[in-house]
């Protein structure tokens, strides 16, 4: 019987009735008493020198109440960046300004130049386009291969080149890959591209400055996947507020994907014009602007060697990866290709030497930041591919390859720095192989060739790291940031629980899951806790939503919170019952002595802590609310088998997915609906990669993939049904739910397996085809069957 | 959006009078010029609804010709259009939803966008369009991408198909605007065969005269086998390039012809 309440139960999501129904309440549905409206003029060229902006005319017109340029912002900082990388020579990154507005050179097409506030926002984007920008154009730095290459055009011209780093991890072993490669019997070499993206989530961003004049308050409304670090990066770095006077919430959020995370710069100007224009101002993004200011996805180079010996054992692994950033380095940009990218080359495999050089190049393009895995796809990506590949070449079973060299004992500390704490990488290939019905390909393979149609059958594996992170390794990684979470749980006096936790939710179902797990552990209904989240007012200081830590870090704080309450309400409990501590228990709701009948309700307990006649004072304060900041010792390390088939129409090369299987080890599982979901969605992003996104800019910078005319998003119809699977789990062995993660895993794991399926079924047609590059547009696959 | 007047006028007649305004444009189901507006790369004075006008809307069946409204919803053809099923078909597979059921025949031929479905079975079927004013056949109708034989202010009020002996249209998409990246209409008429075919020329929908002429001789896809169009004059683009969009017509008249029958 499956469970009905509490962890394991898959009770449909609360949050749901609000959003389905309209009801719920997003950063764009608040309206602030005399708002006034801002619009930004945006650059349209990538890159040019400013040589005057005159608004005279724009100021002119009736309704506008003021229009900023760079001039004044002069006393104010940059849009900060949370994370330094150290090159391969032991120097910090070239870090550029990163200016609110336009400053001397716009460099990129969507960049910020000016911002008219008006009392509406038609006055003020009529305003904007009379705004008089004169702009000497300059060639712009598109390619990042190029980008690198002596004498070409600097997009900072006070940086020494367009190079942020060069990165070599790990650097030590640089000479050993080397040597391995050298006197391997067998080097299988791939290039690839992972595509850039754009994150697309269904809300745009908006942000709404206030400022409270007597109180010298101020407060921002952001759709932001963690107001806290806003709060921070803003306060501190930008605008020079104290967090006590500075309050972030960042309400319903419709969708992130990461692009959400960073502080960007509309946030910082509705903040700072609140207060220079003495009224509420507000900036909702159209989606024309999310396409060219939301911080875009991906965007790899990458050459990616892998050697075997004549046993087909893994030896070495040496890639050369050229990583995009934009114009500017966007919150925690530099960490994705090294950090968050380098650590899981290892993948699931016991390859002893690995050498990764990553070069950060600036272009004229929009910043690139994390989107859904964040470095993590890349790496599986590489790694699964050039598996695939190199299995071809020996005339191996790819399945067989990957076993042989599977990890198998855990703790397993691989050769970029990371320790895996559990896994068991056969037994998801087990699963998945249960699933798959490997055995009946052939049979579909034919009928698939009688209707015409070639079909490809790919596997892949991934491993991930989530559950970000212990605090002081990403400090001495250089994060500017702690990594821990926090919660606090506060019982009221009639026994419901409020929870305060610093995870943020956009969409990730917190407030059905995390009550699951108190549920669990006072043994009370779940609809006697409510969570809270999203207003640094009143969530103590936490670090928000990304990197499918919520649960694992998140969730652990709300779990020492909750034990703490449970501590304090047994000595409570005790006290009423005239009994030692050490005897009372705690199940279903009920504190009762050990060996005896003798119990009282959790509801009794409650109230003696916040009415406490008959109550310890002596030793215990009254009240019953407990905080807890939880700093992981390790991340988390999700792993799985996926497998895809394919069909393609040679005449026209359509690719159609006729099935996506995932088998996932994500540890414990909360609410098994909510994972489900959460790996479909995955999917979805990934296949989405792999079939159709892709964003594209011309050699003049301008983004020709500006609008769902030609930036191809996954619909229903372009997807199968899914096949998944969580049965397989390893339980986190440094966390106390033993939970893992899930949020990013469908988008990580099942790249390499759609391009893997392509790649089989052109094969099968007798090309000899490598590789074709995501996306797997239909003129992408037919030019290389006909190629 | 820019300021703009809006009128409703319930004839033709007051609708053709409404648009004598400067810088007025006629208002099918906006699924294009609201759009447009929006992004304010357009700029009308006055927007003439033709949204109202009964006698410009509905389906009628007279005599091997289908008959329809220049403010016929694309939803209203596909349901109503029955005697001419590659018509219907075609209609039903526009866009999504809330564009069939707002978009108009008129609006999309007059719009006449390189990509748009309805030029492609305009083209091959030899229909006659019918404006305020005159009749024009559709082979001196369309003029290149976005530019048609209307005249300032003229009104297409309808739209006559002569129902084909068989005919089929295949429609391959883009993946990002599911418009056509290619779409080849074949008609077989007494009058010999047609095929028009869109979203693959620079110059907007065109007649392939070498593929009607080897089907004139044998009605089979075998009989397009070798021919080719030519592939400089193709679109070429980040969804397909000027030799893929080539490719594509050979193989989607091919099929347009097996599935015509
Ligand atoms: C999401 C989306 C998907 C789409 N997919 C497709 C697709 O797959 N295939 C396809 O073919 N099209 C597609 N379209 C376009 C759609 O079919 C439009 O409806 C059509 O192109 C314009 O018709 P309308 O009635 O909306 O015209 P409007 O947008 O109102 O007008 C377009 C132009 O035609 C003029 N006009 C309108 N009616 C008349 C008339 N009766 N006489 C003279 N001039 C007139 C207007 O002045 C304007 O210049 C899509 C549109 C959208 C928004």
């Amino acid at each position: 019987m499956p469970k009905d309440h509490g962890i394991g139960a898959s009770p449909k999501r609360r949050e749901d009735v609000r959003f389905l129904t309209g009801n719920g309440n997003y950063t764009d549905d608040i309206n602030m008493n005399g708002q006034a409206y801002v619009h930004f003029l945006r650059s349209d060229v990538a890159h040019g020198t400013i040589n005057s902006i005159d608004t005279a005319a724009a100021a002119a017109i009736p309704g506008v109440v003021k229009i900023f340029t760079s001039v004044d912002f002069e006393a104010v900082g940059g849009v900060p960046c949370g994370w330094e990388i150290t090159d391969r020579h032991g120097n910090a990154m070239q870090e550029p300004k990163h200016p609110i507005l336009a400053e001397g050179k716009v460099r990129y097409v969507g960049e910020m130049i000016a911002a008219v506030i008006a009392e509406t926002a038609e006055i003020a984007r009529d305003a904007a386009e009379v705004i008089e920008v004169d702009i000497s154009d300059l060639p712009a730095v598109v390619n990042m291969k190029a980008a690198v290459v002596d004498g070409s055009p600097k997009v900072h011209d006070d940086l020494t080149s367009n190079l942020c780093y060069d990165w070599g991890f790990v650097e030590e072993n640089r000479d050993a890959v080397d040597a391995a490669i050298k006197g391997a019997a067998h080097v299988t070499t791939l290039e690839l591209v992972n595509n850039r993206l754009i994150a697309n989530p269904m809300e745009p961003r908006v942000c709404i400055g206030d400022y409270d004049r007597p109180a010298g308050d101020h407060t921002l409304y952001t759709t932001s996947q963690n107001p806290h670090v806003i709060r921070l990066l803003m306060g501190a770095f930008v605008l020079g507020i104290p967090e006590h006077k500075l309050r972030v919430v960042s309400p319903d959020v419709g969708g992130g994907f990461g692009t959400k995370i960073f502080h960007y710069a509309e946030e910082a100007f509705c903040t700072f014009a609140a207060k220079a224009c003495n009224r509420p101002v507000k900036w909702t993004s159209s989606r024309s602007e999310a396409f060219m200011s939301d911080a875009h996805g991906r965007d790899h180079v990458t050459k990616i060697e892998l050697a075997l010996d004549a046993d087909n054992n893994f030896v070495a692994v040496r890639t050369d990866t050229h990583a995009n950033m934009g114009a500017y380095l966007s919150t925690f940009a530099p960490s994705v290709p090294t950090w968050l990218h380098g650590t899981l080359m290892a993948g699931n495999y016991k390859t002893p030497l690995i050498y990764i050089n990553v070069k950060a190049v600036f272009t004229n393009t929009v910043p690139v930041d994390a989107y859904r895995g964040a470095g993590r796809p890349e790496a599986s990506f590489q790694l699964e591919r050039v598996i695939d590949k190199a299995a071809h070449e020996l005339g191996v079973d790819p399945i067989a390859l990957r076993r042989q060299n599977f990890i198998t004992e855990f703790p397993y500390a691989t050769p970029v720095a990371v320790e895996y704490d559990t896994g068991d990488y056969h037994a998801t290939m087990d699963k998945l192989e249960e699933m798959a019905d490997f055995a009946g390909f052939d049979a579909r393979r034919a009928e698939s060739e009688k209707n015409g149609k070639l079909r490809g059958l790919g596997v892949n594996c991934y491993i991930e790291a989530c559950g970000i992170a212990p605090s002081n390794l990403v400090g001495q990684l250089g994060a500017r940031a702690g990594l821990y979470e926090s919660a606090t749980v506060r019982v009221n006096a009639t026994g419901g629980l409020v929870v305060m936790t610093g995870s943020h939710s956009h969409g990730q179902g917190h407030e059905t899951a995390f009550p699951q797990v108190i549920a669990e552990m006072i043994g009370i209904d779940e609809s006697m806790i409510e969570i809270v989240h999203g207003d640094t007012s009143t969530v103590p200081m936490g670090m928000g939503t990304y990197g499918s830590r919520s649960l694992a870090v998140g969730g652990s704080a709300m779990v020492r919170a909750t034990e703490k309450i449970i501590n304090k309400a047994k000595k409570i409990a005790a006290h009423l019952m005239e009994a030692s501590d050490a005897d009372i228990e705690l199940k279903d709701g009920t504190f009762s002595i050990a060996g005896t009948d003798k119990s009282v309700a959790w509801g009794d307990v409650t109230l003696a802590a916040y009415v406490p006649h008959n109550y310890p004072l002596e030793d215990i304060e009254p009240g019953l609310e407990e905080t807890a900041f939880y700093d992981p010792a390790n991340f988390t390390y999700p792993s799985g088998a996926y497998a895809c088939e394919v069909e393609v129409d040679p005449d026209t090369g359509k690719v159609t997915i006729q099935r996506m299987i995932a088998a996932d080890d994500f540890g414990n599982i909360v609410n098994p609906m909510i994972v489900d979901g959460q790996v479909h969605g995955g999917l979805a992003q990934g296949i989405g990669q792999a079939l159709l996104e892709g964003c594209v800019y011309d050699d003049d910078g301008q983004l020709l993939s500006g609008s769902y005319m030609d930036y191809a998003m996954p619909r229903a119809d372009d997807l199968p049904f899914y096949e998944v699977d969580h049965s397989c789990q390893t339980p986190c062995t440094h966390n106390p739910l033993g939970v893992k993660g899930c949020g990013e895993a469908g988008a990580i794991g099942s790249p390499p397996s759609v391009v893997n399926a392509v790649v089989n079924a052109l094969r099968s047609a007798g090309k000899d085809v490598t590789h074709v590059d995501m996306p797997l547009s239909p003129n992408r696959v037919w030019e290389a069957l006909n190629g | 959006m820019y300021e703009f007047e809006f009128e409703q006028p319930s004839s033709v007649a007051d609708a053709v009078a409404a648009l004598k305004a400067e810088d007025a444009l006629a208002l099918g189901g906006g699924q294009t010029l609201l759009a447009t507006m929006k992004q304010r790369l357009a700029a009308p004075s006055k927007l003439v609804s033709l949204s109202g006008i009964g006698e410009m809307k509905g389906v009628s069946n007279d005599g091997g010709a289908v008959s329809i409204g220049g403010a016929t919803t694309h939803a209203a053809v596909a349901a109503g259009a029955g005697a001419y099923p590659a018509l219907a078909d075609m209609a039903g597979h526009i866009g999504d939803p809330a564009v069939r059921n707002r978009g108009t025949i008129g609006g999309s031929l007059a719009n006449n966008d390189p990509s748009a479905d309805y030029p492609a079975a305009a083209l091959a079927s030899g229909a006659t369009i019918v404006t305020n004013a005159r009749e024009i056949a559709a082979d001196d109708f369309f003029q290149g991408m976005f530019t048609t034989a209307l005249d300032e202010g003229e009104i297409i009020t309808g739209v006559r198909f002569p129902v084909p002996e068989a005919a089929n249209y295949q429609k391959f998409l883009q993946p990002a605007s599911r418009f056509a990246l290619v779409g080849v209409f074949v008609a077989k008429t007494g009058d010999g065969v047609r095929v028009a075919v869109t979203g693959a020329s620079e110059e907007g929908v065109f007649r392939w005269s070498e593929a009607e002429a080897a089907l004139n001789g044998t009605f089979s896809a075998g009989a397009l086998e070798g021919l080719s169009v030519d592939a400089d004059s193709m679109i070429g683009d980040m969804h397909g390039s000027k030799a893929y969009r080539a490719h594509l017509v050979g193989v989607l008249t091919k099929r347009a012809v097996a599935a015509a029958g």
